[in-house]
Parts: structure tokens; sequence; C-alpha cells
């Protein structure tokens, strides 16, 4: 009886069970094949249109192969000079409170140059969501070395792999910001199989819910591939993320809960 | 016996054939194109569409999106 069930019946619209989300432009994205950007995109999208937020969400776009974002999502969006996403994003928030306010941003923006705005945003705990996408390079200026690249890692800047003594040590920045009284929700996510991107969906997800709650900032990695900067197929540089990222960058919630109860930090009244 | 029935529709002017779909399928239903689109791509199509079950796996992992999934099951079948 199946077997006389032809592909033709099979494609009708009562049969639908996944299709391109409509908070997705029809944009041809520029990304390279197999980047995890397109996936993340994906994902932010469908997290916006579950929640019927579409109207209400402001993005803000960093420096970087995302920079244009803005043209693949259908909402409002700002863009910010290199790494000060965090300190727009604050701005648009504290004028526009009932806002959904996220950044979107890579490691050379968020963990190099904006080090400072994001450590800051996420220390006063500001009310928005920060996306931050790890692929351990700087891959639109041609895979440059990033502070999270892995030691021994080749790049065009450390073609004989990352020394510790020249370069120092990767940056754990996921880690750093968990330890933050400002922080509600700090997890780090990967989107190379069909589990991991589920639970990454979850993740921004709680981290979109968080943001209406007005408890502290929420603060989603992504551990992700960059094939062109790596030299190597899609399929291959999952595996080496596989093998050499998970390790160092293990996944899974580092904090959740909410932003610290100011008592502890409260000046003991003076005597007078 | 009854068995989930699905099928896939890939965009193929939109696929850059990273090969991650046909990876993420568990039933080998995909596989690139010797073809290629109007960009260069060779794009992802359904070699063995029998075998698809409609789990969606391949539409979660495509950067692109450019799969959309459809599943008929059982019981309507008969």
């Amino acid at each position: 009886m199946e077997d006389t069930l032809k592909i033709e019946d099979i494609i009708k619209p009562e049969n639908l069970v996944y299709k391109k989300t409509s908070v997705l432009t029809d944009v041809p994205m520029h990304y390279c094949y197999g980047c995890s950007h397109g996936v993340v995109h994906k994902l932010v999208a469908e997290v916006i249109e579950e929640m019927g937020i579409q109207e209400d969400t402001v993005g803000v776009s960093p420096v970087g192969c995302a920079v244009l974002a803005y043209n693949y999502l259908d909402i409002d969006w700002m863009q910010a000079a290199h790494g000060r996403a965090p300190a727009v994003a604050t701005g648009y928030k504290r004028v526009n409170p009932e806002k959904y306010v996220f950044t979107y941003q890579g490691d050379g923006d968020l963990a190099a140059i904006g080090t400072a705005e994001t450590m800051h945003a996420v220390n006063r705990g500001e009310n928005i969501v920060i996306i931050f996408i790890n692929n351990a390079i700087y891959g639109m200026t041609g895979g440059q070395m990033a502070p999270t690249t892995m030691l021994g890692q080749q790049t065009a800047t450390s073609p004989y792999g990352r020394d510790i003594d020249l370069n120092g040590y990767p940056l754990k920045i996921t880690e750093l910001l968990a330890q933050l009284p400002g922080a509600a929700y700090v997890t780090r996510q990967s989107v190379h199989t069909p589990g991991n991107v589920r639970k990454c969906k979850k993740a921004i997800r709680k981290a979109f819910e968080n943001s209406a709650k007005n408890i502290g900032t929420s603060f989603v990695e992504v551990v992700s591939t960059c094939n062109s900067g790596w030299k190597q197929t899609p399929v291959e540089a999952n595996e080496w993320m596989e093998e050499n990222m998970f390790p160092f960058y293990p996944l899974g919630d580092l904090k959740d809960g909410e932003r610290e109860k100011p008592d502890a930090y409260l000046v003991q009244k003076l005597k007078k | 016996m009854a068995k989930v029935r699905g099928a896939v529709v890939v965009d193929k002017e939109v696929c850059k054939g990273c090969n991650l779909c046909v990876e993420a399928c568990p039933q080998d239903v995909l596989s690139l194109h010797k073809e290629v689109n109007s960009k260069g791509y060779h794009y992802s199509y359904m070699s063995n569409p029998e075998a698809c079950t409609g789990c969606t796996n391949c539409a979660m992992v495509c950067p692109d999106s450019c799969i959309t999934v459809y599943r008929v099951k059982p019981q309507k079948i008969a």
C-alpha cells in the first residue's frame, strides 16, 4: 500500500511539517557554504516567529561576517561600530524597555575589540540578549588569529600554530561573563548536529523570554565553524570542532537563574 | 507494516551544496546532484526518496533554509 504512494501525493500543503520561517527574507545569504551563521539566523527567526514578537524585536548587528544580518531577518535592525553592539543595545533597551533587543556578534567583535562593552553591559545586568558566534577565527577578513583561536591552530597570522609564549592563551569569555552578578542566563551551545540545533533553539528561546522578565542579561554562545577560514569542507570542519574545540569550550549552561540580589552589595548604613 | 513516509523539496537555486544535510540524514535519502545550479554548486536532492521519513533533520541543519519537509502519517495511507 505504501509503495503506491507517489512523491507528488506526499508533497501537499496539508502534509507540510517544516518550512522556512516567514521572518527570514528571501534574500540569498552571502555566507560561505556550510556556515553556522545561516543556522543561527534561522533559529533566531524561528524563535521570533514562535513568540510572535516580530514587530517588537530590534537586532544590533556587529562588524564581521554577520554585519549584513539586517538583510536576512525581517525585523528592525541597527548596526553598531566594531564591538560596541552591547552599548548600542543598552541605549535602545533603556529608551524602549518594552522591546526585545538582541545583539548578534562574532568572536572578533565580542571577545576582542568589544570585550569592555560586553563585560560592562553584562555586569550592569542590562535586559538584552547577546548571541555570540565563536568560530575561533576572524572569518571576514581572511582567517586571522582571534583571541579565541585554539592553541596550535594554524591561521593566516599564526602559520605555525598559535603559541602560548607569543600569543597567549585562548580567551574563555563565556566563563568570565558567567561570574558577573548581572548575568541571568549564560550558556554555550553548538549547531553541528540536528540535536544540538534543537537544544540551541531552546536556549535562544529562553534568552528571549528572560529579556521580557527583566532578570538580567542572557548570553548564548554558539561554538561554530568557519570552514573557509579553517580551509576545510563543512563536514570536516564539524569534525574538527568536535575533536578540538569542545574539550576546551564544553557545551552546556554555565549560569541559569537571574541577576544577583543587591543585598550582598549594599554598603552598611553609616552610624550617625 | 505501516511506515511513515516523507519527502523533502530542496530549493536548488538557493542550495550551496555544503553536504551537511546529506550527513545529517539518518536514512541516507539525500545526496549531491552531479549537475550544478546556476551558481555552480552541486545541489542536494532525494536520491533514495522511498526511505524518507520526514524527520526534518536535514532542514534543521541547513544553513540556507532551502529545505521544505512533508510527512504522511501511516493511518492516512490506509
